[in-house]
């Protein structure tokens, strides 16, 4: 094969591994649209605020020691020095489960029947504020966080390929990121754990009858806001896996929470309300925006492209398909 | 309330404020603009911890500086240019100095502080060409701008191939900002001269997502990376560098891409990565004892006191040090310990940080020395490279603090300046 074909293959890999990435945090979206039809703003600072919260279970942190420290004088930083990545998880999932019920209880409940754009302003400034009690909680550091996904690139892959070049030719193997692969083996797992249990389950039937119709699953006697708890405690735990993939690339840190930037061009393109979507959005927004990087950028010899190219793709959607790929159809009756 | 209640208690209030002026214009007010929030918050929080130390610590062991106090409201930039302009707006009424900590705000209040006479020290980052004092009055970058970085940068890499890199791939990861792109003019004349081929690569704020770019770092093999980046864009970069295998030891970041932050994520595959700088690492230095002395055992640490001795809280004393030794210096010229922002120019103007001044301000072996004279805002020009060691987690400075490449920068400065004043039509001082 020749080595821009081998390129051109790796390129296109690593465009859609990189939108499975943009997918974990899209699908947290799509969950909570469909059920109660707000769009979460927040879903970002979730996926932040639960990776804060796992480096310190890890890490034994007490949350908020610098407030505690400065009021009372004393000097409490750690409970304990480190705690197993397994236990740190489920004490994760408990909090996002907590998170979930109080915004339902302090902010949802009081928001029944109000227009969308309410409940979106209302998610607003849940972000704002939740980004400020992480911050208190945790402290801005910069944090390492590990929990035993191996990342890097993967060596086997470079060793198989690099004898798939035509003789004679630099090349050096192809290159994929073995944290990519698994967070696509994460995404998989998810969607379909999502699926079965929305379709197996008495409490996922239930999930998809709100989602379809408020008014028709209260009246068969569904509780609508143990529904909106379940929901958002669902996206705080897929919040929280986006949080573990990408804290494990960068650290975890407050510009983490700007990964919701790049689940909207997925959204819009694979539709508010499809989890199958938001993967096939995911895909398509980061194979797009890779190969607009390295081909089209290199082309025009310009770079740092990707970033609205994704919003152009989006765009370009929008004006044929409005509802997304997978979108539900709005038909409007007069 | 009777009418004579209400003169009294407006009496009152006249005179309070009229007390409140009084004290607020006899101390010496440095505003900081800072980022403890939002993306960049990793980096902008040790580094206002070390300012506010050092404030404090002056305060608390000599009095302040002359005797008047130094006064340091934070106002919060976020790193967003348009803030920090509202910021300086917000404080610039009897303020000594401004340190913007953003290479955007600094071009934004360039024309602003001149035109206010208020003094702008950007200590390392900033417009390059502001070091000709000549045309930028009121603007400081000492101890070294991008373009000597840049060369010293260049300068490392020909010691490391006897002089020779001819034929040679340098490529520049860098912050689309203004930032990121100063040191790309110097980058291309010296690629004329020393026959280099220069690849560009900006990554977009805030750089969370670069895998494209290290895809094509890793298909062009350029034998040498440079990074200008900043908060999260650092710590992605050195984790894809070690991703994709790219020796380490040829990935060279600017000053404000080495700091213990940056490499931590990346683990052991950051060992190796070099980073240029002004300042040591490390908290044994006089001033060190001092702070612990006269600060933080009394528990007024800024923060949680955690950032102690690294890389950026050592910047941020650095930075504030200069800024208190432009104070003293025009005190000293004025012969007054009421300076105005006008007289604190001429201090900063005058300031001559050799190497008895440092080890008496506790600073020994801590920075080159440096001076600034009319002409020249930029000091010295000296850098000195560093390298990870992922092992023992610290930095180990590898070189001698080195000179970049005069021939260049000084007429590229030449050119900017002169171009600069034509537009804004200033004329030239210092004659």
């Amino acid at each position: 094969m020749s080595v821009e074909l081998l390129n051109f293959i790796e390129t296109v890999i690593n465009g859609l591994m990189s939108g499975i990435m943009y997918s974990l945090v899209a699908l947290g979206f799509v969950l909570i649209f469909k059920a109660s039809g707000v769009f979460n703003f927040a879903q970002g600072v979730f996926a932040l605020f639960a990776a804060l919260t796992l480096v310190g279970f890890q890490t034994g942190q007490v949350p908020f020691s610098h407030l505690i420290n400065e009021l009372f004088g004393t000097n409490f930083h750690n409970w304990y020095p480190s705690l197993h990545s397994f236990f740190a998880i489920i004490l994760t999932i408990i909090t996002m489960i907590v998170l979930a019920w109080l915004i339902e209880k302090l902010v949802l409940k009081h928001l029944v029947n109000q227009e969308p754009i309410i409940l979106f302003m209302a998610t607003i400034g849940l972000a704002f504020v939740l980004e400020g009690v992480g911050d208190l909680m945790w402290g801005s550091d910069v944090k390492v966080l590990d929990v035993g996904i191996p990342s890097g690139g993967s060596e086997w892959l470079e060793k198989t390929t690099v004898g798939w070049a035509s003789e004679g030719s630099e090349y050096y193997g192809m290159y994929i990121d073995v944290l990519n692969v698994w967070a696509t083996i994460i995404a998989v797992i998810l969607v379909t754990a999502l699926a079965l249990f929305s379709q197996y389950t008495k409490t996922g039937r239930a999930l998809r009858a709100v989602a379809d119709d408020h008014q028709a699953a209260l009246s068969v006697g569904i509780s609508l806001r143990s529904i909106w708890v379940l929901v958002w405690a669902i996206s705080g735990f897929i919040a929280m896996v986006a949080g573990i993939m990408w804290g494990t690339e960068s650290g975890v840190q407050f510009s983490l929470s700007l990964i919701a930037l790049k689940a909207l061009p997925v959204l819009i393109l694979g539709g508010f309300t499809s989890i199958p979507g938001a993967i096939i959005g995911g895909l398509l927004i980061g194979l797009g925006e890779k190969l607009a990087e390295i081909y089209i950028g290199g082309l025009l010899d310009i770079g740092a492209i990707e970033n609205w190219f994704a919003y152009f793709m989006a765009l370009v959607f929008l004006l044929f398909r409005p509802q997304g790929l997978f979108g539900d159809k709005i038909i409007e009756r007069v | 309330m009777g009418l004579k209640k209400m003169m009294v208690g407006f009496l009152g209030s006249v005179i309070a404020i009229g007390g409140f002026l009084e004290v607020a214009t006899a101390d010496l007010k440095f505003p900081m603009l800072v980022y403890r929030t939002g993306a960049y918050a990793p980096n902008g929080i040790p580094n206002a911890d070390g300012f506010v130390d050092y404030y404090k610590m002056i305060n608390a062991r000599d009095g302040g500086i002359g005797g008047e106090k130094i006064v340091f409201p934070e106002c919060e930039t976020g790193y967003k240019t348009q803030v920090g302009v509202e910021c300086y707006e917000k404080h610039k009424e009897n303020a000594m100095v401004f340190q913007p900590m953003s290479t955007g705000i600094t071009y934004q209040l360039i024309p602003k502080a001149s035109a206010d006479g208020v003094t702008v020290y950007s200590t390392g980052y900033g417009r390059t060409s502001a070091k000709n004092g000549k045309v930028f009055k009121w603007i400081f970058n000492a101890p070294a701008t991008y373009w000597d970085g840049a060369s010293i940068a260049v300068r490392h890499i020909l010691k490391q191939n006897m002089g020779n890199i001819k034929g040679k791939k340098i490529a520049l990861v860098y912050h689309n900002s203004a930032y990121g792109k100063e040191p790309i003019r110097t980058l291309q004349v010296l690629a004329k001269k020393h026959g280099y081929k220069l690849m560009l690569l900006p990554v977009d704020h805030p750089g969370q997502e670069q895998k494209a770019t290290w895809l094509k770092i890793r298909k062009q093999r350029p034998n040498y990376v440079l990074m200008w980046g900043w908060g999260v864009m650092n710590q992605v970069a050195i984790k894809q560098a070690s991703s994709i295998k790219f020796p380490m030891e040829n990935f060279i970041g600017i000053w404000w891409s080495g700091s213990e932050n940056d490499v931590m994520p990346a683990g052991a595959g950051a060992h190796g990565y070099k980073a240029l700088t002004f300042n040591a690492p490390g908290d044994d230095y006089q001033v060190h004892k001092d702070i612990k002395k006269y600060v933080h055992d009394k528990g007024q640490a800024s923060g949680d006191g955690s950032h102690f001795g690294t890389v950026l809280y050592n910047r941020g004393l650095f930075q504030a040090m200069v800024q208190v030794e432009a104070a003293r210096v025009a005190q000293k010229i004025h012969g007054t310990s009421k300076i105005t922002p006008a007289m604190y120019r001429d201090g900063m103007e005058n300031v001559d940080l050799n190497a008895k001044r440092m080890e008496e301000l506790g600073f020994k072996n801590f920075a080159p020395p440096f001076k600034n004279t009319c002409e020249n805002h930029g000091g010295s020009g000296l850098a000195a490279v560093q390298q990870w060691d992922a092992k023992a987690k610290k930095w180990n400075m590898i070189t001698e603090y080195m000179y970049g490449d005069a021939e260049v920068v000084d007429k590229l400065i030449a050119e900017d300046s002169t171009k600069y004043a034509k537009e804004q039509k200033i004329a030239m001082r210092c004659n």
